[in-house]
């Protein structure tokens, strides 16, 4: 199908893009990469009275690092580019493995990651990427500007905390100490589709080799993206041995709430959430001894 | 009444100048207003990759973009490979020495995702060509000839 007719505008600095929204409200959706919002537009699930397009405002692209080691990913830069950053790859490894399991090269050489984060599809990846991160986003508007914690952003499926005159402007994620290790797995029917689910987790060892701290947070498992802290808090203080890994994914079996999807019943997610718990910590434990 | 917006666009190295309503997507505009008709349109919303196109350098789906959003950049489609007309390029030449295609609907989709693989990665694994392939749908072949005629390209090209 083809879209509704809408109003386009294509300012060219954030100002322009705030005042827009702030004046024309909800009648109006930011257009970021297009990859999640054109496709809802092509089916008239989306019918936006005017299109605010993002693609040419200039300063909303970019990867930073601050002098504390903090990654700052402007809303506006693509999938492709955040894949092939090196520096990302050594320092932040968790996104660039869950990046490969986002859609296919195609939908990320145009995707951006504060598009797909505003979405906010319990399904997608970078979701819970940023919940096990500890990510922070920036929030812009005409009238100012506001920070949230990622695990306060998603609120219910395709619904975040950002107000109507409101942009998520930046992505901040603070550094991976020492002894740390990540990994990311989901089990999808084929490649490239939605997870029937998945998980993001990152452990941190002290110095004598034991947990200090582990997150774990799951797609596809429940209305946004979620943590698992009472899986964690067993972790802490472990060796991250394997009847400590064993017991944690027991418990984040048991911690999520899955709704289902046409693939997977409810059962299977939380099957599924078990067995990749107990794998990606395996891994993320074994990482953190590098 | 609609907008409606002064374009030109670059398409295989040359400039087409349209007036288009916003909405128009970009498989359309390559399709009905400058006749481009081999990018194809399967499903539509992103998933089939029927009408991948090149923007710039990098492999897009042409049905997720607007006509609008492509001025200043450079599109390319299938009918850019091609030398010359009645001849083949290197990568298309090896589709019909395999056989990678059969209705062939697929097929422009295809060679513009592999043509922005094989310039990244010259010298593939079966594995990776696999990968590249996966945001294309094929419901003829089984693939397994389109994997054999991109890794003959890329070794035809060492």
């Amino acid at each position: 199908m083809k879209p509704a007719p809408f109003d386009w505008h294509a300012p060219a600095t954030l100002a322009e893009a705030l005042a827009l929204k702030a004046h024309h409200g909800d009648a109006a959706r930011f257009l970021a990469g297009g990859q999640s919002l054109v496709p809802a537009m092509n089916f008239r699930v989306s019918q936006p009275a005017m299109l605010v397009d993002l693609n040419r405002v200039a300063g909303l692209d970019g990867i930073a690092w601050d002098a504390d080691g903090t990654l700052s990913i402007g809303a506006m830069t693509r999938y492709r580019s955040i894949e092939r950053d090196a520096a990302i790859a050594a320092r932040q490894p968790l996104l660039i493995e869950a990046l490969a399991e986002v859609a296919h090269p195609q939908i990320r050489t145009r995707g951006t990651l504060g598009g797909n984060l505003a979405h906010a599809d319990p399904a997608s990846e970078m979701p819970a990427v940023m919940l096990a991160l500890g990510a922070r986003f920036r929030l812009a508007s005409s009238s100012g500007g506001r920070e949230v914690a990622a695990a306060d952003f998603f609120i219910a499926p395709l619904t975040t905390v950002l107000a109507e005159d409101e942009m998520l402007a930046e992505i901040r994620i603070p550094p991976l100490p020492s002894r740390s290790g990540t990994a990311f797995l989901e089990v999808a029917r084929r490649r490239g589709d939605y997870a029937m689910l998945g998980v993001a987790v990152v452990v941190v060892r002290d110095a004598a080799g034991r947990c200090r701290e582990a997150r774990l947070a799951f797609l596809s498992a429940g209305p946004t993206p979620v943590l698992a802290p009472r899986a964690a808090a067993l972790l802490r203080g472990t060796a991250l041995d394997t009847k400590s890994i064993a017991d944690a994914a027991t418990m984040a079996q048991q911690e999520v709430e899955p709704m289902g999807s046409v693939q997977a019943n409810p059962g299977y997610q939380r099957h599924l959430a078990g067995v990749l718990a107990r794998r990606a910590l395996s891994i993320a434990a074994a990482r953190s001894l590098a | 009444m609609s907008q409606r917006i002064a374009i030109t666009l670059d398409v295989n190295g040359t400039a087409y100048r349209r007036e288009v309503e916003p909405r128009l997507l970009l498989t359309d505009f390559l399709r009905h207003e400058i006749g481009l008709t081999g990018t194809h349109v399967g499903c539509e919303h992103g998933v089939c990759g029927a009408c991948t196109i090149l923007w710039d350098t990098a492999p897009a789906r042409a049905c997720l973009i607007f006509a609008v959003q492509a001025e200043g950049h450079a599109i390319h489609t299938v009918e850019g490979l091609a030398p010359a007309p009645g001849q083949l390029n290197p990568l298309q030449q090896a589709f019909q020495d395999t056989h990678a295609l059969q209705c062939g609907y697929c097929t422009p989709g295809i060679l513009m995702t592999m043509t922005a693989f094989l310039a990244e990665n010259p010298a593939p694994t079966e594995h990776q060509v696999r990968d590249a392939l996966s945001g294309n749908l094929c419901r003829c072949t089984g693939y397994q000839h389109i994997v054999d005629a991109v890794l003959l390209a890329a070794e035809r090209a060492r």
